[in-house]
């Protein structure tokens, strides 16, 4: 049981979480995420650590409500609790030195990619952030990168903020840029991963993703989060989940992470997060 | 032992060995109760009866953990199953477990003397009605625990190895604390083995009783990433490190990273651990499975395809390279396997996989085998039939032939020598690692083996843990 400090909804659909968890706090690196259970006898889901505070023994997570598990976690309130949280797990993003890097989040891997910014900046590197959403509502936490980047570009699909379109627009980015970047490191949703890898091989930049496949344990026992790199089985919890974006087969990548769709709508149809909807008791309803 | 005297003896009884009573194959294949339902008193009685009490009890050399068979078995006999159950205990303090999972065929009942002379004393059997009746009288008695001796001993697993350790440890008066990686504790015995084979109500029952004794319980902490080896080291005096099997194993086939392809250890902690049996009312997301074919023929391999039943598939396939008589499955599961339904594909190996155009596996394609020349091992080593290849259509596997061990806690730990199979380096009497203070023993030294043979391990290590916390001597 890990006792909720704070929840909060920081831009529609996407909360931040935090926990009380010492342990964690005082161990975790950039990158690296935990295994959360929100209740008792609930699923084990994978979520990237986007802050931590060391004093004060707590970590935070962004999340994006999407099913049954991130709802319930959508429903706490300061005070609650958590069934499981454990970690930190996975390896840390590697952070080189005295390099241009560029880092493209979006979705949750804006507040993922925001200790792998402060670490890098801390390594003597030099920083952009490139922050991509449907809309300019949809970003948050720019102001958290301000201080730690040279320059910060967005890509909104309605142009209300920044280039007007899709990440397919990264070209015209880094053609912006005033040299081009020795690395990308990009956090977010599979899709956003796959295409900036994909882009990112044409113009021959290296790319590091922060893979999110299923995962059960996360800690190197079960095998489901297995991803095929350079032709070869890995896995993801243990072996990353940073890997190199230009040699992981994307099309199998995508087709495993949406193996239990039907099954999780199904689920979360019954399940009572949705019925705390139904009462209003769910925070957004409040 | 004189085999005319024995002859002479075992002729003026019932030379039948008692079968246990068990659901019926086509109700249990339905539901995930427990299989088998135990002995009666009176058949346990019964059973007891025909033990000869051996003077020199060959059963005794088949016991990892050497347990006073004749000694237990007499008890049953005269009916003081209070005094029964404390024999068992001083070897083995799991004996609700071990009398339901233990290979006893290839250990304790394979030496009985009775083997060939109208059947072997069901010894697995009558250790689990004692256990069960210690059970069922409610209360325990907690053994006396020695004076406090101040000093802190970290077990890292929780498994059945982790577990004797620290059963052994806390009697001694030493402060005993247990680090669980996952959000609950009894390893395989809770993440692995099926519910309709040893029910989780045991496990948990027989974590309570360490509790009572004091022994402190960590969940969710992961040794190696929330606390290193060196961390503990700081604040304990000691450790044993029982993590157990890790990644599991793939054959390198085309296909094997299909949708529906599942890894043994993915496949039963998804129904055990997670619930999924109770699906769709549990939180992870099981499929449903119509054809389902498991690769592999030990324990791991039939409580998958047994599983598979059990969640609605309507054809569970054994699918497994060798032959019968090489199946490493305990006996009475492969048994139990066959009486459910479970389809026994032998001497057949996959060679890929054969997906749709969403990336689910349909097919699988195979190829017939036969048996070869013994290997160094003296079992037949299976070729392959040219131009046997056939197709299985499919929509789901579970690949079951072996894990590799844990690889946290050696990737962490400085100075911790590994095998080249990953298995750490340990002396087999006494669990010694190549790290001062630091104990090892269960599968992550010996590779995946049984419950009873990781029990064995703790309590040698358990032994030679004491010997240092009081002597300061490693
Ligand atoms: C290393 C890692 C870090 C992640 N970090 C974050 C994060 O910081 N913030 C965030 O919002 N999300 C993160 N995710 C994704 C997050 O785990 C899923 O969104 C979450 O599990 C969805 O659960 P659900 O029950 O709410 O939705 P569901 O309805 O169950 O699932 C929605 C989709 O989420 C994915 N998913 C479901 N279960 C799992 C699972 N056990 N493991 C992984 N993916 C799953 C599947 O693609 C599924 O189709 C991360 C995933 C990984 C592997
Ligand atoms: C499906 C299945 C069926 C089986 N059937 C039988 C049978 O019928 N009879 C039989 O005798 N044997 C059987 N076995 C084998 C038997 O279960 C194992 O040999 C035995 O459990 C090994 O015990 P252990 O204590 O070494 O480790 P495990 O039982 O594997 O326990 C290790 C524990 O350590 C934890 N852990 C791992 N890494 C860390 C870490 N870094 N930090 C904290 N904790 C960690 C794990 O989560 C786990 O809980 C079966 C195994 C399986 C998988
Ligand atoms: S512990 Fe296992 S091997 Fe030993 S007597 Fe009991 S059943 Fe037989
Ligand atoms: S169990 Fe078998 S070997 Fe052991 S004492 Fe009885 S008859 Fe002899
Ligand atoms: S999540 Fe189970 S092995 Fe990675």
């Amino acid at each position: 049981m890990k006792k909720v400090i704070e929840r909060s909804m920081i831009v529609p659909n996407m909360h931040l979480l935090e926990i009380e968890a010492p342990e964690i706090a005082t161990k975790v690196r950039p990158g690296q995420f935990v295994i959360v259970i929100p209740v008792e006898e609930g699923e084990r889901i994978p979520l990237s650590i986007a802050d931590y505070d060391t004093e004060k023994g707590t970590i935070s997570i962004v999340f994006m409500e999407v099913g049954a598990s991130t709802s319930a976690l959508a429903c706490l309130k300061a005070g609650d609790e958590v069934a499981t949280c454990v970690g930190p797990l996975g390896n840390e993003t590697t952070i080189p030195s005295s390099e241009n890097v560029l880092l493209v989040g979006g979705c949750y891997g804006i507040g993922s990619l925001y200790p792998v910014a402060k670490e890098l900046k801390k390594k003597g590197n030099r920083v952009s952030t490139l922050l991509e959403a449907r809309s300019s509502y949809l970003i948050y936490w720019q102001n958290r990168f301000i201080p730690l980047s040279e320059r910060i570009y967005t890509i909104t699909r309605d142009g209300s903020l920044g280039t007007k379109g899709h990440i397919s627009r990264l070209p015209d980015v880094i053609n912006s840029m005033p040299e081009k970047p020795d690395r990308i490191i990009v956090n977010g949703c599979t899709y956003l991963m796959a295409h900036t890898s994909e882009i990112t091989k044409e113009l021959g930049i290296p790319v590091v993703v922060n893979l999110n496949p299923i995962m059960i344990d996360g800690t190197g026992m079960c095998g489901v989060c297995r991803v095929t790199v350079s032709g070869q089985t890995k896995f993801a919890c243990v072996d990353g989940p940073e890997f190199d974006g230009h040699n992981i087969d994307w099309k199998e990548f995508l087709a495993r992470r949406k193996a239990y769709m039907t099954e999780e709508a199904l689920f979360f149809r019954k399940s009572d997060a949705r019925f705390a909807h139904k009462e209003g008791k769910c925070a957004w309803h409040e | 032992m004189n085999d005319e005297k024995t002859q002479e003896k075992t002729s003026k009884m019932d030379l039948n060995r008692r079968a246990m009573p068990h659901q019926p194959p086509m109700i249990r294949r339905n539901n995930f109760d427990e299989v088998a339902l135990g002995y009666t008193e009176e058949l346990a009685r019964a059973e007891a009866s025909r033990c000869l009490q051996c003077k020199k009890p060959r059963c005794v050399t088949g016991c990892p953990v050497e347990i006073d068979i004749p000694g237990f078995i007499a008890c049953v006999k005269k009916g003081d199953f209070a005094a029964g159950i404390k024999k068992i205990k001083e070897k083995n303090c799991l004996p609700s477990v071990s009398g339901r999972v233990c290979p006893q065929e290839s250990q304790c009942e394979s030496k009985c003397i009775l083997l060939n002379k109208g059947g072997e004393i069901a010894i697995g059997r009558i250790e689990r009605f004692l256990a069960d009746w210690e059970a069922k009288q409610g209360k325990v008695d907690l053994p006396k625990k020695a004076k406090p001796t101040g000093k802190k001993v970290a077990i890292v697993g929780s498994g059945p190895a982790g577990l004797t350790v620290a059963g052994d440890l806390i009697l001694l008066g030493h402060e005993v604390t247990i680090f669980e990686a996952l959000h609950k504790a009894g390893g395989v015995l809770i993440y692995g083995i099926p519910e309709f084979r040893l029910p989780k109500a045991i496990v948990a029952r027989e974590l309570d009783y360490l509790k009572s004794l004091g022994v402190k319980v960590y969940t969710d902490f992961v040794v190696g990433k929330t606390r290193s080896i060196d961390e503990l080291l700081e604040e304990f005096d000691a450790i044993f490190v029982g993590t157990g099997a890790g990644l599991p194993w793939f054959m390198s086939i085309p296909g094997e990273n299909l949708n529906g392809v599942y890894s043994a250890n993915e496949y039963l902690t998804r129904m055990n651990l997670m619930k999924g049996y109770l699906a769709p009312r549990s939180a992870t997301p099981v499929k449903k499975h119509v054809k389902v074919a498991v690769v592999g023929g030990g324990n791991v391999a039939m409580d998958s395809a047994r599983t598979a039943l059990r969640m609605g598939a309507s054809e569970s396939h054994i699918v497994y390279r060798r032959s019968h008589a090489e199946l490493p499955a305990r006996a009475e599961e492969a048994e139990n396997a066959e009486e459910e339904g479970v389809i026994f594909d032998l001497l057949t190996l996959p060679l890929r996989y054969i997906g749709d155009e969403n990336g689910w596996i349909k097919e699988i394609e195979c190829i017939k085998m036969e048996l070869g020349e013994p290997d160094a091992s003296g079992r037949r080593t299976p070729v392959e039939k040219p131009g046997s290849n056939f197709r299985m259509p499919i929509d789901a596997v579970v690949v079951a032939i072996g894990n590799s061990p844990n690889p946290l806690v050696p990737a962490t730990t400085p100075g911790l020598d590994t095998t080249k199979r990953g298995t750490l380096v340990a002396d087999p009497e006494t669990g010694k690692t190549t790290r001062g203070r630091v104990w090892a023993g269960g599968d992550i030294v010996t590779g995946a083996a049984t419950v009873i043979l990781a029990m064995g391990a703790g309590r040698k290590a358990a032994r030679a843990m004491q010997e240092y916390l009081t002597t300061g001597k490693q």
